[in-house]
């Protein structure tokens, strides 16, 4: 079978993911700048071909209730936003998270905080990385870097999700939102049925059809006893999700004197910047969380008893570099190179930085 | 193989649409492609720019500090990118509006009075395909029936009867640097 | 009559509804929920809905109405029950999707989920517990809540020129293109059961036959935030909240 190679945004290879993937349902708002996605759905008319239901919400806030409507049937269902909009969402988040049900929501964040801008931004990774919602709970935390991975995390995000019954996001920023390249879309998959679904998620509230019992999907226990058992069944699922599913990518790291961590497309910035140095001798090494939470801790740490230093490069004020530093435990300075309110570093400003902050830090 | 290419000018003036011209006819020759916008309300009347990377191996960074090829529309990216062309490297722009013009002497720098051009082709909306044939007789990173192609892409089907008018402006472009 | 011919079959005229289970509720004697409560569980079972509903709990005192009858429920945020409903119901057209909610979580937190699902027209049946006031939190104002009514925020009195005025949230969704039925009903007499019941059949046939929303407003009593005994209450309701709140259908295609 030919590949089905195309051109398109990343924003615009979710919707197209998500379509392939068979899933069940997008409920959505516009925002900038992500709305591609909610566009490129409602003009691919999929309802027409697989049956997967598209609707613009009247707000974040309800189709991330949609979302968890939708995921309470054992449906594969997602939602985009960008950061103010994805704010609003966790509360809902919250909910599915408690309730153990799967779903998908994409962040392709902007600047801020408040409006801030429409532009790139990274700062929300604390946000995604350490709940977001209120009460203990953890998203999968998936970073792509490419319009590529775009697509393919659409698939992996729903995968893990329903096979750890928590929800999944795919933290983007708006350059891999907006940029577009080349990308290899998975065939068509069919939506599952309702047997198979029925199958795969018994807990799934689908009318009780002869089931004898009646299922409920609540996140709701006022028996303490019982909530604490709720949260430890809980941080069970996320310790084996940490044990099992920690992705990352490292380039130039066998021979590197110095490391560069950076996520999604700012790791490519800096994958630049290191070509660029390596052309000059320098050897510099970069890793690349893939996912994020789970964050490779282990990875960082090996590294770390390797090289003299570690720059962390990232679209916010320093939020990723305290992983970072909690994995190096002090063993070598760990440095931060930061841009904000939408502005990109280039991969010479990249380098600058790790002149200065890393290789010569006595020229500051 | 490897060109990064930065076009800018004011929005409206068909800077995004020649960049994706540009990548999908790089996607019909094979190449690893980018095409990174500046988005947002810049794309409605301030100044547009778009990032073209066209490469036969995969490509890092989406975002430059510095260009092989540059084309500029309007003084303002003029002023912001003629210190980032790369020593060696191509200079296009469209000397309509531009009062102080490139002063550089180690790239090349051809001035393309596309303007004027799409009147002569009597539909301004000629004018970034001149442009695009200027760069392509300059830089020829991918080939004419690649380029066709990519208008049959880019096109909505109902634009299609617009095909050999643009052929025919980057036919004209082309001439307007030889 | 002796106990035993008391106790035949064919004698009995009245009993616990199959679906409506059988524990002990946590709602106050004498509030109106456990009555709405049972002519939801007998239609369920009369309509034969029992295997194809998803009914949507809301966040007030109803929040655990999904131990009480025997269907698969969805607990929802506060006020969001229209939007986890509009999932349901497109994912699943084939179900019975019914919301149930109170009047802080329908008219105050959830207006916008509430009025933008009617205005979708989404096949769903909003049963809206209209007391006038929050009782799972401890009777303080709703939006619903009568000019002069003393409640744990208002405590001298709801006023117009601090509070705003009674909210009626039928009136609002009967004009919308998107619903097929707004009725405000009672059941604090048996004729009121009796017109309430047929009310929410009509709403459950209208979801099933996909004729866009209804919307059942009950009003109701909540005797422990009133501070009134159930009779009382009853009174009260019809003297007082009627006026604001009149009996009847407001649309009916």
């Amino acid at each position: 079978m030919q590949e089905d190679i195309r051109l398109m945004k990343g924003n615009e290879a979710i919707a197209h993911a998500a379509i392939r993937y068979g899933a069940d349902a997008y409920f959505g708002y516009p925002i900038t700048p992500q709305s591609e996605v909610l566009e490129t759905l409602e003009d691919e008319m999929p309802w027409e071909t697989t049956g997967m239901v598209v609707l613009q919400a009247e707000s974040e806030v309800a189709a991330i209730n949609m979302v968890y409507g939708g995921a309470a049937s054992g449906k594969a269902v997602m939602t985009s936003s960008s950061s103010p909009g994805v704010s609003l969402k966790q509360e809902g988040i919250s909910y599915i998270a408690a309730s153990e049900l799967p779903a998908l929501i994409v962040n392709v964040m902007r600047g801020g905080p408040g409006l801030g801008t429409i532009q790139p931004s990274q700062a929300d990774y604390f946000q995604a990385t350490k709940g977001g919602g209120h009460g203990d709970y953890h998203l999968i935390v998936l970073a792509p870097a490419t319009v590529q991975e775009m697509a393919d995390f659409v698939a992996l995000g729903f995968d893990l999700s329903f096979k750890y019954r928590t929800p999944a996001m795919i933290l983007a920023d708006g350059i891999v939102g907006q940029m577009m390249e080349k990308v290899v879309l998975p065939p068509q998959r069919q939506r599952r049925t309702e047997e198979e679904v029925a199958a795969q998620c018994p807990w799934a509230v689908t009318g009780k059809h002869g089931r004898g019992h009646r299922n409920i999907v609540t996140s709701l226990e006022m028996d303490s006893p019982k909530m604490e058992e709720n949260n430890l069944r809980f941080q069970r699922t996320y310790a084996e999700i940490a044990e099992k599913e920690v992705r990352f990518q490292e380039y130039f790291c066998d021979d590197a004197e110095y490391l560069i961590v950076a996520f999604g497309s700012v790791a490519r910035i800096c994958l630049k910047a290191i070509e660029d140095a390596r052309a000059r001798g320098i050897k510099v090494g970069l890793l690349r969380p893939i996912t994020l939470w789970p964050f490779p801790t282990r990875e960082i740490e090996a590294l770390s008893r390797r090289v003299k230093g570690i720059l962390v490069v990232e679209l916010n004020a320093g939020q990723m570099i305290e992983d970072v530093r909690l994995a190096v435990e002090g063993r070598v300075p760990v440095r931060h190179f930061g841009r904000m309110g939408g502005m990109i570093p280039n991969p010479g400003e990249v380098l600058d930085a790790l002149d200065t902050e890393i290789i010569n830090p006595a020229k500051k | 193989m490897k060109e990064e290419i930065i076009i800018a000018g004011f929005g409206g003036q068909g800077v995004l649409s020649m960049g994706k011209i540009l990548a999908y006819a790089g996607l019909m020759n094979d190449l690893e492609v980018t095409w990174m916008p500046a988005y947002g309300p810049e794309q409605r009347g301030g100044t547009a720019n778009v990032t073209v990377i066209l490469s036969d191996s995969p490509i890092s960074s989406p975002v430059l500090d510095s260009y092989d090829t540059a084309v500029i529309l309007n003084q303002q990216s003029l002023d912001k990118f003629e210190n980032k062309v790369k020593p060696g490297g191509t200079l296009i722009y469209d000397p309509s509006g531009i009062h102080h013009p490139p002063t550089r002497t180690d790239i090349k720098v051809v001035p393309v009075d596309a303007m004027e051009a799409a009147i002569e082709l009597k539909n301004s909306k000629t004018y970034n395909m001149i442009l695009l044939g200027a760069l392509l007789a300059l830089r020829p990173v991918v080939d004419s029936e690649a380029v066709v192609k990519a208008l049959k892409k880019t096109l909505p089907e109902r634009h299609h009867h617009l095909i050999p008018l643009n052929v025919q402006a980057i036919e004209r472009g082309a001439q307007l640097v030889k | 009559m002796s106990a035993e011919e008391i106790i035949k079959p064919e004698n009995k005229v009245y009993s616990r509804p199959r679906l409506l289970d059988e524990r002990v509720t946590h709602y106050c004697p004498g509030c109106s929920h456990g009555v709405v409560h049972r002519i939801i569980a007998e239609l369920l079972d009369e309509m034969g809905l029992e295997d194809n509903t998803v009914a949507v709990a809301p966040v007030g005192c109803a929040v655990f109405a999904y131990n009480y009858i025997d269907v698969d429920w969805v607990e929802a945020a506060h006020g969001r029950a229209p939007a986890v409903a509009t999932a349901l119901k497109r994912l699943n057209p084939g179900n019975l999707v019914f919301t149930y909610q109170g009047d802080g979580d329908l008219s105050a937190i959830g207006t916008a989920e509430t009025i933008h699902a009617a205005n979708r027209g989404e096949n769903i049946a909003i049963i809206f517990i209209n007391n006038g006031i929050y009782g799972m939190t401890g009777g303080q104002m709703a939006p619903t809540t009568l000019l002069g009514m003393k409640t744990a925020t208002t405590p001298y009195g709801r006023r117009a020129d601090l509070n705003g005025y009674p909210l009626r949230i039928s009136e609002l969704l009967a004009p919308l293109d998107g619903t097929c039925y707004v009725t405000r009903q009672a059941v604090h007499t048996p004729a009121a059961v009796r017109k309430t019941k047929a009310a929410i059949r009509k709403a459950f046939q209208n979801s099933m036959e996909g004729k866009g929303t209804s919307v059942v407003e009950i009003v109701s009593t909540c005797n422990s935030g009133w501070k009134m005994s159930p009779a009382k209450s009853n009174e009260w309701m019809a003297e007082h909240m009627f006026e604001r709140y009149p009996m009847g259908d407001l649309k009916n295609i």
